[in-house]
């Protein structure tokens, strides 16, 4: 895109600049835009199996419905607790949007459509994820209220426990692939299995990381049945009990934007991103950027479906899993696969 | 030019939000503060073209430690006027610490500007070999030259990880614990049974 920026008489480094905002609006917007469908898309899927209708009101099919409460939030009054400590009560959703958004940065959509295309892709990836946890913090602390105080806490404890078996998880990845880099991640998963099939999910070592690496990301992005931070029967709405109008509307777009990348990142690391699923010609015709959709869309169909069935997790249990679990597998898997790849001469 | 604006940006960013972490009088904001100082000081590394090290200055600074002081500081129910009493009490030794750190500074600089240091050039570019990706440089030391140095240092780490838990473990009585094993392998036919009483005789349980 530089180049054709260049191409209309500006200099280099313009033109770079322009290309990346170019970039980045073109990202975010659609990513706006379908956090906004993806929330309907929840609602219907959820309400489909608990045999309701779901939002049917607003425009045709309820299409309409987020907007309609997008508009209600942004109509609302900003009430800022007297107590709260004001500027981190505003800081916190500002920060978990524009971290939620962040990430977005490296993922491939397509062959070179990556915003930047630097070699620590998936390094940066877990930076900005384990970032998030200073907005749930935040808010927790500075509402100045015991229900928020204790999700924080609760938050806290659960990312930081699965980030240390995601990173494992991510480490496996990374030594099967060679690379950081997110794009060359994807191209090392082209006909991974019997040269056909593209993706590390079909490779034996690797099919129990990516369901470790499933659920993870469900206690990563705090959904059901992770969604102990937010448990309405014990904590009212966990930390976001005091938020009310555009800060809410916030936490609430963070969050949805949060699970489509663990979407995009499942997609991504171990179903073949933007490479079709089996490695023939004829398929390769339909563009990556499709491919990478449908399977992002898949993944995120699966998060639904674990939130309408599957219930929630004590406490204990979810502390349980993540470090008395998933901690010693994934790092035997470690040892496994490096064991199997220098065995194999996979780095000769 | 825009080289130097990022150094002036990230650096004046680093040592402010670095003064203000001692100044301000809330713990969880100095905290918070110090976070912003860590976030600088990566981007900092990026200019030196250390990105691997900024991304784990992240990753590790900023993603867990300073989670967990924020953790510690947010239960802390810290009494400032019992805090600033100490202070003429505590001044000496503050003092001294504060020389300390003035002489290693005066002479790290000294040092450096005698120009044994060669790590990053002046104009921005990167202290990396040429050809090789930052992971794969550090790797390559780490695991060859460094060995036994990068072993001893995980050592020493695991040493001080059981000695930590060693201090804080401690065996509580009277606690009924859960085996979730055995809790999974419960099935209900073990679990439950139908009765039907008669009226008016109750159930033997």
């Amino acid at each position: 895109m530089t180049s054709f920026f260049q191409s209309l008489g500006m200099t280099h480094d313009w033109a770079w600049f322009v290309s990346t905002i170019c970039g980045i609006l073109l990202i975010a917007l659609p990513l706006m835009l379908s956090v906004a469908m993806i929330i309907y898309a929840d609602r219907k899927i959820w309400a489909a199996m608990a045999l309701r209708r779901g939002p049917n009101v607003v425009g045709p099919f309820g299409l309409l419905q987020s907007f309609a409460d997008g508009l209600k939030v942004f109509l609302q009054e900003t009430i800022v607790p007297s107590a709260a400590n004001k500027g981190l009560f505003l800081i916190a959703p500002v920060l978990t949007f524009s971290l939620a958004l962040l990430a977005w940065a490296v993922i491939p959509f397509n062959g070179g459509a990556i915003l930047a295309d630097i070699n620590i892709g998936l390094l940066y990836v877990l930076a900005i994820s384990s970032l998030g946890v200073y907005g749930t913090i935040m808010a927790g602390w500075a509402s100045n209220s015991k229900y928020p105080f204790f999700s924080a806490m609760r938050a806290s404890a659960q990312m930081i426990s699965y980030e240390v078996s995601i990173g494992f998880i991510l480490i496996c990845v990374v030594l099967w692939s060679g690379t950081f880099n997110m794009n060359g991640i994807v191209l090392a998963q082209k006909g991974h299995v019997f040269g056909i099939i593209n993706g590390f999910v079909a490779n034996p070592l690797l099919f129990p990381m990516w369901v470790m690496f499933l659920i993870s990301s469900l206690a990563e992005t705090q959904r059901a049945p992770f969604d102990l931070t937010e448990a309405e029967s014990e904590l009212v709405a966990g930390y976001q009990t005091e938020y009310s109008s555009m800060a809410f509307a916030a936490y609430w777009l963070g969050e949805y934007a949060n699970v489509l990348l663990m979407c995009a990142l499942n997609a991504t690391l171990f179903w073949g991103g933007w490479l079709p699923p089996l490695d023939i010609p004829v398929l390769y015709l339909v563009p990556g950027f499709i491919w990478f959709l449908l399977k992002v869309l898949f993944f995120f169909f699966v998060f639904s479906w674990v939130k309408a069935t599957v219930p929630r997790y004590r406490y204990d249990q979810l502390m349980r899993l993540g470090w008395k679990v998933f901690l010693p597998v994934s790092l035997l898997f470690v040892v496994i696969v490096s064991g199997y790849l220098m065995a194999t001469g996979h780095f000769a | 030019m825009i080289h130097v604006i990022a150094f002036y940006l990230f650096a004046v960013m680093t040592v402010a939000s670095g003064a203000i972490t001692i100044l301000s009088r809330n713990p969880v904001h100095s905290v918070l503060w110090l976070i912003l100082a860590f976030f600088n000081a990566a981007g900092l590394m990026i200019l030196v073209g250390a990105e691997f090290i900024a991304m784990l200055l992240v990753i590790v600074y900023v993603g867990a430690v300073a989670v967990l002081f924020l953790f510690v500081v947010m239960m802390l129910d810290i009494d400032f006027a019992e805090l600033r009493a100490g202070f003429v009490r505590y001044f000496p030794f503050g003092a001294l610490v504060a020389i300390v750190l003035l002489a290693e500074m005066v002479l790290g600089i000294g040092a450096y500007r005698a120009g044994s240091l060669t790590l990053g050039t002046p104009n921005g570019t990167a202290a990396t070999p040429a050809g090789a990706s930052n992971i794969e440089a550090i790797g390559a030391l780490l695991y060859s030259r460094y060995l036994f140095l990068f072993e001893a240092a995980g050592i020493i780490l695991l040493v001080a990880m059981i000695g930590a838990i060693v201090l804080t473990h401690r065996q509580r009585g009277g606690t009924r614990g859960q085996n979730v094993d055995k809790q999974n392998r419960r099935r209900p036919e073990e679990a439950t049974f139908n009765v039907k009483p008669e009226v008016g005789k109750g159930v033997q349980l």
